[in-house]
């Protein structure tokens, strides 16, 4: 109930993000078996695998056949990411999130605005591309030139000129497309949020408590999840392409916002299907 | 007056809208294709032991660094943006350090892909193959006893033996030239490494570049002798002549045998 907004979440965020990087990092320089390899494949404490879903399935695209390994590690993580939220991934562990969030204050901060305007759903398009250019080219073809993984493993793995994806996408976000690489062109956080339809853990929402501020889609990075409307009869936010960063819940002065647990389909468009939410809500 | 068009306004902008984003894609896709052919390097990138054939290699490797990390010589690098080279994906110079061929092959084991091939013995690997590329600086040829490539090799006497050849400037001495064998050099680079002039005489290429390739078409008579005997097998009723028929025939390959001194004295 505090007016100041809390930042804990936040913070453990960016702790997060911080210790994957750092884990990988001593994993490389110090030979510490925690987590080695980087966020394309790795090993949890040199026994158990895990790989990209998403960059699998585009070496799968390239008619390349695959086996052991890399499917298990495959696996694991989309199973993980399906229990959390497809697109935890994006708000917990990509090392490109903070950057992302750095233009986003910026620009309201400094009042600055994009000068394009390109459809959210570009990145499922861009998503598709990807698997069709791996097949015609016979490489990966996202992850041939994926600024997540440049700028990931050149922090890793020693530096090169693959860290200037951090200034451009800085760029990019600030001065011509808001949120663009994140909220609109990103085809691994598209996969993630095609994984995340029906994850069980959502955002909840109470709208008995919420006096539409407006204060969580200030800080929302993928606006268009926040649909009161919906939310008034599902109780929660219920698209894939809500990250969980769990800002709302962070900034609303009146904690209309709390994680919760839910199995199978509650989504709930209409109201005559949804009655029973809308009287608990209101309740 | 006009004459009436059958589309209601909502299905001409629909139409429009597809069509719009159908040319986008297909302009994305070229665009995304040609960037992707033009940066996979220039072929010249040796990989680690066990990998798969280059494109096999380009398909399967996830670029995650583990056969990096394996590796007890910090051999392996993964290229970065700048470099001509694939990005991310693992490759050596031997002039910096080679190969060590770690009987266990780490680097092998690492790899979650099979981008390099499960269990290949570390003396099967092909990262490349060694050339004497440079006989004109090389001391062998200048008649000095270098050797020193063909001692560093972990396959001595097999990969790189060392050939004798009368020596005409003086006279009286002889070359020590060292010549690779393909059927044993595994690519590992401690020959590039060791050359001991400023720039290595010997260099280990990827197998495409360096091997040529014989036609189906060629039959050396002194490597397959059998085969010959068999191809030209005389008819049953062949007329008994010089030169044919099996009492020609045998005669034939008899003075075949006499062709051996072709080979290497």
């Amino acid at each position: 109930m505090s007016q100041l907004p809390g930042h804990r979440i936040l913070i453990a965020r960016r702790a997060t993000q911080l210790s994957i990087l750092g884990l990988f990092w001593l994993g490389a320089h110090q030979h510490l078996g925690v987590l080695t390899g980087n966020l394309s494949a790795s090993h949890v404490f040199r026994t158990i695998p895990l790989a990209d879903p998403f960059a699998v399935l585009q070496i799968l695209a390239t008619g390349h056949f695959l086996s052991g390994t890399v499917l298990l590690g495959a696996a694991i993580v989309l199973a993980c990411y399906f229990l959390v939220g497809g697109r935890s991934f994006c708000a917990w562990v990509c090392p490109v999130n903070p950057l992302g969030d750095l233009a986003s204050w910026l620009r309201r901060r400094f009042r600055i605005s994009g000068q394009f305007h390109v459809s959210r759903h570009t990145r499922y398009g861009v998503l598709a591309l990807a698997l069709v250019v791996s097949a015609i080219t016979g490489v990966a073809a996202f992850e041939w030139l994926s600024p997540i993984g440049m700028i990931h493993r050149e922090l890793i793995f020693g530096p090169g000129l693959g860290l200037l994806a951090i200034a451009g996408i800085v760029v990019l976000d600030l001065y011509v497309l808001e949120h663009g690489w994140c909220g609109s062109l990103c085809p691994l956080g598209a996969f993630y949020a095609l994984v995340g339809r029906r994850s069980p853990l959502r955002v909840g929402f109470d709208a008995g408590r919420c006096d539409h501020c407006g204060d969580c889609i200030v800080v929302c990075p993928e606006k268009q999840v926040i649909d009161f409307k919906a939310m008034a009869f599902s109780a929660s936010i219920d698209s894939g392409e809500c990250t969980r960063c769990n800002r709302c819940l962070e900034v609303c002065p009146r904690d209309a916002y709390q994680l919760t647990l839910r199995f199978g389909r509650s989504v709930a468009k209409h109201p005559e299907e949804g009655e029973h939410h809308a009287t608990q809500s209101a309740a | 007056m006009s004459r009436k068009v059958d589309i209601s306004r909502r299905d001409f902008m629909t139409g429009a809208f597809r069509s719009r984003n159908a040319a986008l894609a297909a302009t994305g896709a070229l665009a995304w294709t040609h960037v992707v052919d033009s940066s996979r390097g220039a072929g010249d990138s040796l990989r680690p032991p066990g990998a798969l054939p280059e494109q096999g290699f380009l398909a399967s490797c996830i670029k995650c660094g583990q056969c990096v990390e394996a590796c007890p010589f910090d051999t392996l690098k993964l290229a970065t943006a700048e470099e001509q080279r694939a990005t991310g994906v693992p490759y050596f110079e031997p002039r910096e350090t080679p190969c060590y061929m770690c009987e266990d092959a780490p680097c092998i084991g690492a790899c979650p892909t099979d981008a390099l091939i499960e269990d290949t013995p570390i003396e099967d690997a092909r990262m490349g193959l060694a050339v004497l590329l440079d006989q004109e600086n090389c001391l062998a040829f200048q008649g000095l006893r270098c050797e020193v490539c063909y001692r560093a090799c972990p396959l001595m006497g097999k990969a790189i033996r060392l050939e004798l050849r009368p020596q005409e400037r003086t006279g009286k001495h002889a070359y020590f030239l060292p010549v690779v064998d393909s059927a044993s050099c595994t690519g590992c680079g401690k020959c590039e490494r060791a050359c001991i002039i400023l720039e290595s005489a010997i260099k280990v290429l990827p197998l495409d570049v360096a091997k040529g390739r014989l036609g189906e078409h060629y039959r050396f008579g002194w490597t397959e002798e059998a085969r010959i005997s068999r191809d030209f097998e005389a008819p049953r009723n062949a007329p008994d002549v010089p030169g044919w028929g099996e009492a020609g025939l045998r005669k034939v390959l008899e003075s075949m045998d006499d062709l051996s001194g072709i080979e290497e004295p």
